[in-house]
């Protein structure tokens, strides 16, 4: 991993992806796509399923090469998967260790499931888990090792809608202790909305449009800015929208939709 | 948008029974439902034995049918006998020594073909030059049967013990070594990626994802080794041997004391027995973090 060309790193924090193309086989998932992220920014990238949204994050993760540009991370860095990918065989407290050396290990990953509000759940099988706990016990493992990038593939897309609304919630304390910039990947537009920074979406393979969200938590619930947003956001995924939308009318929603 | 007329309706129409009730089920706690002398006792002796329920009736009927003169004693001589000659060998000092020789016989082949299995399971699974190394030969040896090994051995290593240490090493070492690297590939890829993207060294990746991610592969892997090690022993036995329960067994047929046949053959059956048992108990100890390892 380490055996890529030593050119000289050009940020000194957050994220650098310069015109970075990714192939599989003759289509261009990602093609000439820039993207900076600040320190301590956190970034939603939006886009429908099939995009590349989750190739640009396996590209940050270092877990993929890019065919062309350049990318540019921190090396400490963690991901938070959609699937908790949780060692079924160790315990909770096991898996948050997983990657930390040294003898106060097993005290850093007890805070760490304290943060998550996971205290006294240490000694747990993964499968004795509840689906919000599992992802609250890899939200854990990522922060336990202090990343200054946290990489996010859609992390609350299994849970249902209220132990959704909680890890919003989790994610926005965690952000107030760990100074790290974070990209989360999502198709829901709320989720967006709800925690970030600066939402961009993507489109054939780059960054379509951007949007900056500087908007107070109770705005984010409920506001005219937020469903201004939010019919932008879903006009710029090719969606036809707007608040007079006939929803009583099945029909013309399956023709907008079109 | 047109006007709309809402008619209120019943929610509930009362006055007429639906065409095809409903059925239902009512689910209740066992100790709910209505405790009588009879069913306590059927629960009770629901399979007592388990598994051995069907070989203890095949026993009981075969003594039955012994005893009733219907199976002659030359062909299948009943259990108690069969037993009974069992004390009489082991009086006579016969039983003893040739078990010690067998099992010593099974447990240095073991030994040396779990070892070797393994080592190479081990290399081929973790290293793409192991499995180049190892995959084809194992592969090649895998559908040669054991049986059709044994004539060579003996040109190659005449009739002593080496022969049947390395049959019963070629049994166990085969299945284990595909077995263990079918398991340490299988591994689930996203836990070895997410275990990378941790931090985790090499050495961490090897012991806390892989190792414990192949062991339920490798305990069935262990499983055909014993069987197999034991069918591998009973075949060097039986073609030529001075001592063992193999040779106990060619000698009771040349002289036609079917009771002793039995009694060798009792002897790997209980050794066979004795190794799932024992895989068993390693399950329940390696595996307890798999819920419902005990139904399967």
């Amino acid at each position: 991993m380490s055996a890529t060309i030593s050119t000289q790193p050009r940020l000194r924090a957050g994220v650098l992806v310069e015109k970075v193309v990714r192939r599989f086989g003759d289509r261009s998932v990602l093609d000439g796509l820039d993207l900076t992220i600040a320190d301590e920014e956190l970034v939603v990238l939006l886009g429908p399923s099939g995009c590349g949204k989750s190739t640009l994050l396996r590209l940050l993760a270092g877990l993929d090469q890019p065919d062309g540009g350049l990318v540019e991370v921190p090396t400490r860095r963690a991901i938070v998967f959609q699937s908790h990918r949780l060692l079924p065989w160790q315990r909770v407290l096991r898996n948050v260790t997983l990657g930390l050396r040294g003898s106060d290990a097993e005290q850093r990953a007890r805070s760490a499931l304290a943060e998550v509000g996971l205290a006294g759940r240490e000694n747990a099988w993964p499968k004795e888990l509840s689906g919000g706990e599992a992802q609250r016990v890899s939200l854990a493992r990522a922060l336990v090792s202090e990343p200054e990038l946290v990489l996010l593939d859609e992390p609350f897309a299994a849970l249902d809608a209220i132990t959704r609304l909680r890890m919003h919630d989790l994610v926005r304390a965690l952000r107030s202790k760990h100074h790290a910039a974070m990209l989360l990947v999502t198709h829901d537009v709320d989720e967006a909305i709800a925690l970030a920074d600066r939402i961009v979406v993507m489109s054939d393979g780059r960054i379509g449009t951007q949007h900056h969200v500087e908007l107070s938590a109770t705005d984010r619930e409920a506001s005219l800015a937020r469903e201004e947003l939010r019919s932008a956001l879903l006009n710029d995924l090719g969606l036809a929208t707007g608040t007079d939308r006939p929803v009583d009318h099945p029909l013309t929603l399956i023709e907008s939709t079109r | 948008m047109p006007l709309s007329i809402r008619i209120a309706a019943p929610a509930v129409d009362s006055g007429t029974e639906p065409a095809n009730a409903q059925r239902r089920e009512v689910f209740l706690p066992r100790d709910a439902r209505r405790q009588t002398l009879l069913g306590t006792i059927s629960r009770r002796l629901r399979w007592p034995l388990g598994i051995y329920t069907t070989p203890l009736a095949v026993l009981v009927l075969w003594e039955i049918l012994s005893k009733a003169g219907v199976l002659a004693q030359t062909y299948a001589p009943a259990p108690t006998t069969i037993v009974q000659s069992a004390v009489n060998l082991w009086q006579q000092g016969v039983l003893g020594p040739d078990l010690a020789i067998s099992l010593r016989r099974a447990g240095i082949g073991l030994a040396i073909g779990l070892t070797i299995g393994i080592a190479a399971g081990v290399l081929g699974g973790l290293l793409r030059s192991g499995e180049y190394l190892f995959n084809g030969l194992v592969q090649i040896m895998n559908t040669i049967p054991l049986l059709a090994v044994l004539p060579l051995m003996i040109v190659w290593f005449g009739i002593g013990e080496v022969t049947k240490v390395l049959l019963v090493s070629f049994g166990a070492g085969i299945p284990m070594y595909l077995n263990l690297f079918a398991a340490i590939r299988g591994v689930d890829q996203g836990l070895i990626e997410m275990a990378r993207t941790t931090g985790a060294g090499r050495w961490r990746l090897v012991t806390r994802v892989l190792v414990p991610g192949a062991l339920p592969g490798f305990l069935v892997g262990l499983r055909f080794s014993l069987a197999y090690s034991i069918l591998g022993l009973v075949a060097a036995e039986t073609v030529n041997a001075d001592a063992g329960i193999g040779f106990l067994i060619t000698q009771a047929q040349t002289y036609l004391q079917t009771d002793q046949v039995f009694v060798g053959l009792a002897v790997y059956s209980i050794l066979g027995l004795l190794a799932d048992q024992f895989v068993r108990v390693l399950e329940r100890v390696l595996l307890r973090w798999r819920p419902g390892y005990e139904a399967a």
